[in-house]
């Protein structure tokens, strides 16, 4: 206990020293000794009153660095939108599906796409017929997924509105994996499909997209490959 | 199900308002002179900051689109100064003094020079410059233990050699789901070839769900640690192939841990 308190004072008197010190050899050029400095401070000064105007070169090179700020391109790779459309959830009916795509234009060719949709699936046909007890319950009939895709502009292309006008359109394919959340449980779902884009401005575009989802499920007794169509109108903006 | 609604009827809405304001501009909507704007869009460009370069070549030409089969419709002269309004993947979207908008190439933007006279450096991630990109983002898909795994990663790297990269699983099984998110460090012996080797070593943690018409356990939130390796392969520009194996240790609560091998057969990777 003595010897750290001890250490800790001889520690902290080195410390004094120390630091000043070191903040001296900080500014660069050794101090002048005491006494000596203030002498040739003042020689200094008397040289600087020295020199006249007539010395002074003609143009004073003060040149003002001018700084070159480089305006940055606004990059618009990105597309960020929503789409409203039809899922026909087999077995299950059809209904509304509601979703939000992001997408990144590597390429003018290819683009990754991740989207995420919700909808919710209907009673199929044995549950209104037989009045037996329903299959799922209520919070299972809720249907969700998400999608990894990557897509080709396979045709792009221009349509012509009337004289004036032109739009650029792109009708392209696209196919990934992704998971669907659906009666109680995730299931790893292929997905694949069409669209066609166009776009009014260059920041902006309509898309008409089919997509089949495809996953196993077991749900009906026997595990079968579902296919789940889905069509929806979408808008979306670069950014 | 009906939160999205609103929004979607929002946007929709804004848009045929877009749409509507556009007909009164109809000027707009296809390229060509509109000398009605001309001379401010030039004076404005300078004050807005708006990066403008002059032409090198002979001659640089202007598509209709951002894409290599969109026609050509005007074409600017050497000398002439245009304004870069904006770019999407490698087009450009220029605007000439005459206000004439259009889609120049990459390829003959960087003819290009700066009013100060140097070339313009769009700074590409081409092959030789590739390791220099720090930021790297990917998708891959493979098998955990027997289940399907969907893994997204997202990468930083601090040298050419080594990175740090945050990776999230969704593993789809028969019998259980799971959730995943590990950190680790990943070594690329070397860089500089078309093929590389690599080793990774992580941890991070594992949620699994297991199915509730099978045995009844419960859900549960473990450590995991990993050590791997695989192959990254440069395709072009700024895309790579790679496949992974990783040996994951699960530190579960019970006597013994989980050893879980972990294939991703294909992933693709992007740098920013």
């Amino acid at each position: 206990m003595e010897i750290s308190r001890l250490r800790l004072l001889l520690l902290t008197a080195l410390a004094c020293v120390a630091l000043p010190g070191c903040a001296m050899f900080s500014r660069g050029a050794p101090l002048p000794p005491i006494g000596a400095g203030s002498e040739a401070a003042t020689r200094a000064d008397a040289a600087t009153d020295q020199t006249g105007p007539a010395d002074r070169p003609v143009i004073e090179p003060a040149v003002e660095r001018r700084e070159i700020r480089r305006p940055r391109i606004d990059t618009e790779d990105f597309e960020l939108g929503m789409y409203v459309g039809i899922l026909n959830i087999e077995d299950f009916e059809s209904n509304a599906v509601y979703g939000a795509r992001l997408a990144y234009h590597l390429t003018e060719d290819f683009f990754l796409e991740a989207s995420l949709g919700q909808s919710r699936a209907g009673r199929t046909s044995y549950e209104r017929l037989s009045g037996a007890a329903d299959l799922l319950t209520d919070d299972d009939r809720d249907y969700t997924y998400y999608a990894l895709s990557l897509g080709w502009n396979i045709l792009p292309g221009e349509v012509f509105v009337g004289e004036n006008r032109a739009y650029n359109t792109s009708f392209y394919v696209l196919a990934g994996i992704g998971s669907t959340t659906f009666a109680g449980d995730d299931r790893f779902t292929v997905n694949a499909g069409f669209g066609y884009r166009i776009l009014p401005a260059d920041w902006l575009a309509l898309h008409f997209d089919v997509r089949d989802h495809i996953f196993d499920i077991d749900l009906l007794g026997r595990k079968k490959i579902v296919n789940n169509l889905e069509a929806h109108l979408g808008l979306s903006i670069f950014f | 199900m009906h939160r999205l609604l609103p929004v979607v009827l929002a946007l929709v809405l804004s848009v045929t308002a877009a749409q509507v304001k556009a007909q009164d501009a109809p000027a707009e909507d296809r390229p060509g002179v509109n000398p009605r704007d001309s001379a401010r869009d030039a004076s404005s460009d300078t004050r807005k900051g708006v990066l403008r370069v002059v032409v090198a070549d002979p001659f640089i030409e202007l598509h209709t689109g951002p894409g290599r089969g969109y026609p050509v419709f005007y074409v600017v002269e050497r000398g002439a100064q245009i304004s870069i309004l904006k770019r999407r993947t490698d087009w450009f979207q220029v605007r000439t003094d005459r206000g004439v908008r259009g889609w120049v190439p990459r390829a003959q933007m960087i003819d290009t020079l700066l009013p100060t006279g140097e070339p313009l450096d769009l700074g590409e991630p081409v092959r030789d410059n590739y390791m220099s990109r720090r930021w790297q983002g990917g998708v891959a898909a493979g098998d955990f233990g027997g289940a399907s795994l969907i893994s997204a990663f997202g990468g930083y790297a601090f040298s050419d050699h080594l990175s740090i990269e945050l990776t999230l699983n969704h593993v789809l099984g028969e019998f259980s789901n799971g959730y995943g998110a590990t950190l680790g460090l990943l070594h690329v012996f070397a860089p500089e070839w078309r093929l590389s080797p690599y080793f990774t070593l992580g941890t991070g943690v594992i949620y699994t769900d297991p199915k509730s018409t099978l045995v009844r356990t419960e859900d549960r939130t473990d450590q995991i640690g990993y050590v791997g390796g695989g192959l990254q392969l440069y395709v072009t520009r700024r895309f790579m192939l790679r496949s992974e194996y990783r040996h994951n240790v699960i530190f579960t609560d019970r006597n013994e841990n989980e050893e879980v091998t972990e294939w991703k057969y294909l992933g693709f990777a992007f740098f920013f």
